[in-house]
């Protein structure tokens, strides 16, 4: 009886099944396995020599440097951040959380301009830059500004998530036992939530590494100056480069998978020490 | 960092004058870009959630091999760098591709349909990762109560279940929409960017942004901006209302 009274079993079962095969196979599956393939298409040898390029090697620099930008920046303010909004009594918390979707929420081309607006050349603060000589637009300040703005929500909403889940009390308790402010941040918090922060990095890594929109209005895609990798990738294919396109693609590709595994991992990881917390 | 960037393009947009500012969205390629971006959005976000709401249902309520490596799967387009989703669904989609030689109608590349394609593809997690929790949550009792009380199983599906996942489906309709709406990477490399056939708005923001028409572009931004702060504020009351039932 109880097993008939259940929505979905019976008929409906391989029938459902199959739609939601087939659906991740031709949907997800058929585009991973045409990269492999293509980026084979001219032979092994082929691979290497697109990858070996100087072009290749700059692009992957300077993808590196706006990575390691975007983590270095976000770790901490996401950290500082999330603190503020979930541990003190700020004035405006709830805009605060909708604004710091609104990095995910907004087309890329459009957080790009808004830099350009701000620190282009007849943007707000463009000729003050020009007095002291500095660089943004166009220039790899430019460039890590961009990854860093698109990336700016996940370590921080993966910190808010977990505070708020663990709740006060460790800290409350630490407290009362003479810590000092400093001291239950450094002892308590950082060590709670620290797999949230890994986690975040890792989101942030993966969204870093394939920014295309807003960085390219703000690099220039100046070649072996400001491309960076996924800028690569899109001139090549556009240049009928077909192979090379997909000899750099190749290995994003699989850093997207990495980041897939690493999350999955994480998230088990962090369950279980969670667990052991409590 | 969020606040001073979106002060700018508003001042930016304001100064524009009004006139100007309506003349700038209101030409035909401004009016078919946006049209294109909205109703494509609109459309992927609909697919996106039927075919998510199937596949969190595969993923949460039956065994089957292959279930976690699928699972794990789903995120593939949230890691996956939108150039490299561009190249290869172009790749796929293009008349010697594996999709488009079969038949000369799946030859997508450079039409809007490959437009729909690629944001389908960029937006496809996010109904999948709003409604597998919900539906994980679900008390097997109150189907049951519901089974014991006479309901069909269609009835406790329409009636029971399909009411809880109303939030969750809508959360990850607006995300995908919000994704879909403003996708540039992939979008720019399949679609061939035809004015009045797959120029997307992103797209002519980044057209008028290379023309030095820093107005132009910036009206457009502003539409773009308005939807996705009306997007998260609609995604903020479905969180509430969320909130307030579990």
């Amino acid at each position: 009886m109880a097993r008939r009274s259940r929505p979905g079993e019976g008929a409906a079962r391989p029938v459902v099944i199959g739609v939601a095969v087939a659906w991740l196979a031709v949907a997800l599956v058929l585009p991973f396995v045409s990269v492999f393939v293509a980026a084979f298409a001219d032979g092994v040898p082929a691979f290497f020599a697109a990858l070996s390029t100087p072009e290749v090697r700059h692009a992957a620099l300077l993808t590196c440097l706006a990575v390691l930008a975007a983590l270095g920046f976000n770790v901490v303010f996401g950290v500082v951040a999330a603190y503020a909004v979930e541990r003190t009594r700020l004035p405006g918390r709830g805009v605060i959380l909708t604004l710091l979707d609104l990095p995910i929420a907004v087309s890329p081309v459009v957080a790009g301009l808004m830099f350009l607006l701000l620190y282009g050349r007849q943007g707000w603060f463009g000729p003050l830059l020009e007095t002291m000589d500095v660089r943004i637009v166009f220039a790899l300040p430019g460039i890590m500004l961009a990854t860093i703005f698109v990336t700016l929500p996940f370590v921080a909403k993966e910190v808010v998530a977990l505070l708020r889940e663990i709740g006060t009390a460790e800290e409350e308790a630490a407290r009362t036992l003479g810590a000092s402010k400093a001291q239950t941040f450094l002892h308590i918090v950082l060590p709670n939530i620290r797999w949230a922060v890994f986690y975040g990095s890792i989101l942030t890594a993966a969204r870093a590494l394939g920014e295309f929109g807003a960085v390219s209005v703000l690099s220039g895609n100046l070649i072996g100056k400001t491309q960076t990798m996924p800028l690569y990738i899109e001139q090549a294919y556009v240049n009928y480069q077909t192979t090379a396109a997909f000899a750099a693609a190749l290995p994003l590709t699989l850093l997207a998978v990495l980041t897939i595994v690493a999350q999955k991992a994480l998230a088990r990881l962090g369950r279980r020490n969670g667990k052991e917390n409590r | 960092m969020v606040v001073l960037p979106l002060a700018a393009v508003v001042v930016k947009a304001s100064g524009a004058g009004v006139s100007d500012a309506l003349r700038s969205v209101s030409g035909p390629i401004a009016l078919s870009a946006l049209g294109l971006s909205f109703g494509g959005a609109l459309l992927t976000a609909a697919v996106n959630t039927v075919m998510g709401t199937i596949v969190a249902w595969a993923l949460v309520r039956y065994e089957f091999p292959g279930k976690s490596l699928m699972n794990a799967l789903v995120d593939l387009p949230f890691a996956l760098p939108t150039a490299v989703a561009g190249i290869t669904l172009s790749e796929l989609l293009s008349p010697r591709g594996w999709v488009g030689a079969v038949h000369p109608a799946l030859a997508a590349s450079f039409s809007p349909a490959g437009v729909l394609v690629a944001m389908t593809f960029v937006s496809m997690p996010f109904v999948v990762r709003a409604v597998q929790p919900v539906l994980q949550q679900l008390e097997p009792e109150v189907e049951e109560a519901a089974a014991l009380l006479g309901a069909r199983p269609r009835q406790v599906f329409g009636h029971v279940i399909l009411p809880s996942l109303r939030a969750a489906m809508l959360t990850g309709f607006a995300l995908s929409f919000a994704r879909s709406v403003g996708e540039f990477g992939s979008v720019v490399i399949i679609s061939g960017n035809i004015p009045l056939s797959t120029l997307t708005a992103p797209v002519l923001i980044f057209q008028r942004l290379e023309e030095y028409d820093t107005v132009g572009a910036t009206v457009i931004a502003t539409v773009m901006l308005a939807a996705s702060i009306l997007t998260l504020a609609a995604i903020g009351l479905l969180h509430r209302e969320r909130g307030q039932h579990g």
